[in-house]
């Protein structure tokens, strides 16, 4: 609590700083407004006239140059504002409890515009349409489009539409009409409204609002059919607003007397044009962005920036088009999430995903707290009870009677049709928010003598719908019993099942012999694998997206995490070693690595792809891999490792932690590096294997030819070359129970061909050598880095026989035909374990 | 619409069809039609053959399983009453109906949806889905994506996390028990039958 008023105090001393400084700025605008005629220079010249206005006598140490900089800053410590007003509210539970988020942050503006206003007598920050429909609507907007739960939206687009579509024209029209009518019969005394006004003010009433319907919905968890559906039409029913704003708009503009039956018919084609035009536009950025990621592997840094430059390019050129700048971005995030979280490096995705939050959920603050702001401004408060009540009761009934109305047809044809207590709640979901302020302020006064009265409407039906029915929500919710959303933990059963259950259904359509939507989901999902993926992944991320796959993987990832921090809290991640727990980690080990196999396999062909897709994919799961690694090794070896890895790879490691660089995250990323440490373990064991005296020479060679060739890749023959080298090293020294280390640029065929059961000890050696990182970085650091994976394969190599045959032989051959001899000396090399391992080396230069 | 009547009248035991599984006399009526479409002899009945000759079901990886389903162990035959009733599992859950407390189970419950799922796996019906029945189903399903050895980890892990009683294997109980959560009514209902 005390922490509270620190911050509230702190917040006022914020506020007056502010208000004394838009004073300052008030002042002086005038003056700038009448000197500034549009050139660039303005700030610049008034910003000195404003202090230091004479001939300067001698050299100032410090200036003070509020006008250069005041508009920015005034945005910065606004931001702050809002976003600290947001701290004070989360930090109070009791009380979001019970108000949402939304409505505090609304009161908060009161009392933030109560301030300005008794510092200024004059309301100098408002929500312009400009600042909110260009600066602050567009990320929310797109975020919603990319966090849009696809499945859901498109099983329930049918319903969504006609919501959006016929939901929004009914309550417009009946808005307009029955004020009119109330108009008509002498209810608000003596106004200046035309039909067609009424109609006008009726249409930018008539949008659920997205951003106050996010904000409300996220707390109630109502369930996901009933929410898709309210914030699905949310978003689609802005084409239709802005649409019907413009028609009428245009209308009134026109006057009565100029419409006739081709201006109306106009109006239903705009209608159209502007909804299908907006959400084309949208489309091919969709498209465009999902083809730049497939190439931004280089850029890596970057990248996640595409995204929202894209997505707030889609939104302005829709808008440039006069086309729905809404229907645009929300189409855009909702085609291009499944492409781009499959192009992107993990890395980016995680980016994306939380930087699209920071962005949406800030303005999403600054957008309710402007609201309340906004409503602090004698200029606006006309006020006239007729109307006003009349609105927020004609609002509120019709939205009512249209999802009633609407949902009585649409139940027809529903599967599982929507109950009565989830109408209830549709209905009074209907929160009307700041696009409708937007428009609303957006109105022409000289065309519209009461534009003040209709802004001051339309405030306190915004008002009334976030405050009062997002208040009374949530136990409304309770009240009806409304199915709420059931956190559901991920279970693979249960995928595995629930694909069953869409294959089932697409069977029981063939064998009843209907085409229902199953069997198109069907259709369209094989058209959009076999092209669409194809066009639009790049090829290493199409072969990854079965779902129960991913389900598993993630599964993996979280039992990854937990380990981790089961290992931080005892000390150390010891106790994997000592539960016997080795046999299923040890398989699923094995699993997740061979998911690379096929890839890798193809990759054989082009030598120095192989490295890079390896590289690329692997990194998820190599967390999976340290822990199962861990498993697999008995303490003993673990001690081994342990100590070995102590010498040898933390302190390169760490300090290349601390550089700094623009454009590269993980270290471990860049070849040279693995290469440097590699070659450096290398050099430390044949050090070590030295001391045991044993010719070490060959296993340096062919070492050195991997690091040679690998990365060129030239030629094939080259690579061919290292391939053989490196499996008859391998048959040597699974032969001589040792080897697995030296597989790192080849984890994966040579693999495979040693026997099971060998090299125990080194595996141990090895796989500790490199995944003990685990045990210093986190999961998130360590899930990037590439030596893990690269030792990774070691251990399966023991445990999986030679699959083929044909490998068999033909490594068979190889061995004969090229280093049988050597074998000899390399199980004599390996033997020995160093015991003591030399000094740790110096960090990489390299870098 | 004389025919329909007519029609019916082919359909035998009608009524006590529309009794057992909620489905309309219209819907039996195109039920009847697409089950003389399949039965392309006009035995009166249905061979796996003639399943088999239904285009999509090919394609479909679970396909054979879904047509094994519809046979009664042992036989080979499905009548036109059977048919009826396995489809019958993939209407809608009809509330009305089962609030009323309907004294026998009609197969749109819940329950009963499920127990057919629970059979899709269960291959040789020992009421059990066992490691290498699960494996199947996974390896039709997921194919050519993913290797023996992930099958065989997802499959582990799958029995795993469900498995309470520790027999490695999936009884109809833990069955239900972890898709508690599921929707299932939406998710094995087919809309053509309302």
């Amino acid at each position: 609590m005390a922490t509270c008023w620190g911050f509230t105090l702190f917040l006022c001393m914020l506020l007056m700083a502010c208000g004394g400084l838009s004073l300052a700025s008030e002042e002086a605008e005038p003056r700038n407004s009448q000197t500034d005629t549009g050139t660039g220079s303005s700030s610049n010249t008034t910003g000195e006239g404003g202090h230091g206005a004479g001939p300067i006598t001698t050299l100032p140490i410090v200036t003070w140059k509020w006008h250069h900089i005041s508009t920015q800053y005034l945005v910065a410590l606004w931001i702050l504002v809002a976003w600290l007003c947001k701290l004070i509210i989360e930090s109070n539970h009791h009380v979001t409890n019970v108000i949402p988020e939304s409505a505090l942050l609304i009161c908060f503006g009161f009392v933030l515009g109560g301030m300005i206003w008794g510092a200024d007598k004059v309301q100098t920050f408002t929500l312009t349409p400009t600042v909110f429909f260009y600066f602050l609507l567009p990320q929310v907007i797109l975020d919603a489009g990319y966090h849009m739960p696809n499945k859901l939206f498109f099983t329930n687009l049918g319903a969504i539409l006609v919501y959006a579509v016929i939901g929004t024209c009914w309550n417009a029209a009946s808005l307009g009409l029955s004020l009119w009518g109330c108009h008509m019969g002498g209810l608000m005394g003596d106004l200046d409204i035309s039909l067609l006004q009424y109609l006008l003010f009726g249409s930018l009433m008539a949008a659920v609002d997205p951003v106050a319907v996010i904000a409300v919905f996220e707390q109630v968890h109502v369930n996901d059919v009933l929410f898709i559906i309210v914030f699905g039409e949310s978003l689609l029913n802005d084409g239709v607003t802005v649409v019907l704003f413009n028609v009428f708009d245009a209308f009134v503009s026109l006057g009565g007397s100029q419409i006739d039956a081709t201006e109306i018919v106009k109006g239903i084609v705009s209608f159209f044009v502007v909804a299908f035009g907006g959400s084309l536009v949208g489309i091919a950025f969709g498209l465009l962005i999902s083809l730049l990621t497939r190439c931004t592997k280089n850029i890596q840094i970057i990248e996640p920036g595409f995204i929202f430059v894209m997505g707030y390019l889609s939104y302005l050129t829709a808008e440039m088009l006069s086309l729905s700048a809404i229907l645009s971005t929300v189409f855009c995030g909702v085609l291009c999430q499944k492409y781009v979280r499959a192009n992107m490096h993990e890395h980016s995705v995680q980016t994306v995903k939380y930087a699209m939050k920071v962005f949406a959920n800030g303005s999403e603050t600054i957008i309710f707290v402007f609201l309340g702001i906004s409503a602090i401004d004698k200029v606006i408060w006309v006020w006239n009870t007729g109307f006003i009540l009349l609105t927020v009761f004609f609002v509120f009934v019709y939205r009512f009677i249209g999802v009633f109305f609407l949902t009585w047809i649409l139940n027809r044809y529903r599967l599982v049709p929507l109950e009565f207590i989830d109408q209830v709640i549709m209905s009074y979901g209907g929160l009307r928010g700041a696009v409708a302020y937007g428009l609303a302020v957006m109105l022409d006064e000289n065309k519209i003598k009461e534009k003040n009265l209709m802004v001051c409407t339309t405030l306190i039906v915004v008002y009334f719908t976030v405050i009062w029915q997002g208040m009374t929500m949530k136990p409304l919710v309770t009240w009806l019993k409304v199915k709420r959303a059931e956190v559901n933990e991920l279970t693979l059963l249960e995928k595995m099942t629930n694909k069953m259950f869409n294959h089932t259904l697409v069977a029981i359509e063939d064998i009843s012999g209907q085409i229902g939507h199953n069997y198109l989901r069907s259709k369209w999902k094989y058209f959009e694998e076999k092209w669409i993926s194809w066009i639009l992944m790049k090829p290493s991320a199409r072969k990854k997206q079965d779902e129960v796959f991913n389900v598993f993987h993630q599964l993996n990832l979280k039992d990854a995490m937990e380990y981790v921090a089961e290992g931080e809290r005892r000390g150390s991640l010891e106790f994997i070693r000592k539960e016997s727990v080795a046999i299923d980690f040890r398989k699923k080990f094995e699993s997740e690595y061979s998911e690379d196999m096929p890839d890798m396999r193809a990759n054989m062909s082009n030598g120095h792809r192989a490295t890079s897709t390896t590289r690329e994919r692997i990194p998820s799961v190599s967390v999976e891999m340290h822990k199962h690694t861990m498993k697999a090794m008995t303490e003993a070896e673990a001690v081994n490792a342990h100590h070995l890895l102590d010498q040898h790879l933390y302190k390169s490691r760490k300090q290349h932690r601390h550089r700094f660089s623009r454009s590269k995250f993980i270290i471990n990323k860049d070849e040279k590096e693995v290469q440097e440490i590699f070659q450096r373990t290398m050099k430390n064991r044949m050090e070590s294997a030295k001391m045991g005296s044993s010719p070490k020479t060959i296993v340096k060679h062919t070492k050195k030819e991997h690091q040679r060739k690998m990365p060129k890749g030239k030629s094939i023959s080259q690579t061919k070359l290292c391939y053989s080298c490196d499996e008859v090293i391998f048959i040597g020294f699974s032969e001589g129970d040792s080897a697995s280390g030296y597989d790192l640029p080849y984890p994966s065929f040579p693999m495979r061909d040693s026997r099971p059961g060998g090299g125990i000890e080194n595996s141990a050696f090895v796989s500790d050598l490199y995944p003990t990182d685990s045990l210093q970085t986190p999961p998130w650091l360590a899930e990037g880095e590439l030596d893990s994976s690269m030792v990774a394969p070691s251990l399966r190599a023991q445990a999986s026989p030679p699959t083929s045959p044909i490998e068999m032989r033909h490594l068979g051959l190889l061995r004969i035909s090229t280093r049988s001899t050597d074998t000899k000396q390399m199980n004599n090399d390996q033997l020995p374990l160093p015991p003591t391992p030399p000094p740790p080396p110096p960090p990489s230069s390299h870098m | 619409m004389g025919s329909s009547s007519s029609s019916r009248n082919k359909i035998p035991n009608a009524q006590e069809l529309m009794d057992q599984t909620g489905f309309s006399s219209a819907h039996l009526l195109r039920l009847y039609d697409r089950f003389e479409c399949l039965d392309r002899d006009n035995k009166g009945y249905l061979s796996p053959d003639d399943f088999e000759a239904v285009g999509g079901l090919a394609m479909n990886p679970i396909g054979g399983r879904i047509i094994d389903a519809f046979f009664s162990s042992g036989q080979d035959t499905v009548d036109f009453s059977s048919f009826v009733w396995i489809l019958a599992h993939f209407r809608p859950t009809d509330r009305n109906r089962n609030k009323e407390g309907t004294q026998q189970e009609l197969p749109d419950s819940r329950t009963r949806k499920l127990k057919f799922a629970f059979q899709l796996y269960d291959l040789d019906r020992d009421g059990k889905i066992s490691r290498e029945e699960l494996l199947q189903v996974l390896r039709a399903m997921l194919g050519l994506q993913v290797t023996e050895e992930q099958l065989q980890s997802i499959a582990e892990r799958a029995i795993q996390e469900v498995d309470l009683d520790k027999d490695d294997a999936i009884s109809f109980d833990e069955f239900k028990k972890s898709l508690e959560k599921v929707d299932i009514d939406t998710k094995m209902s087919i809309g053509f039958l309302k």
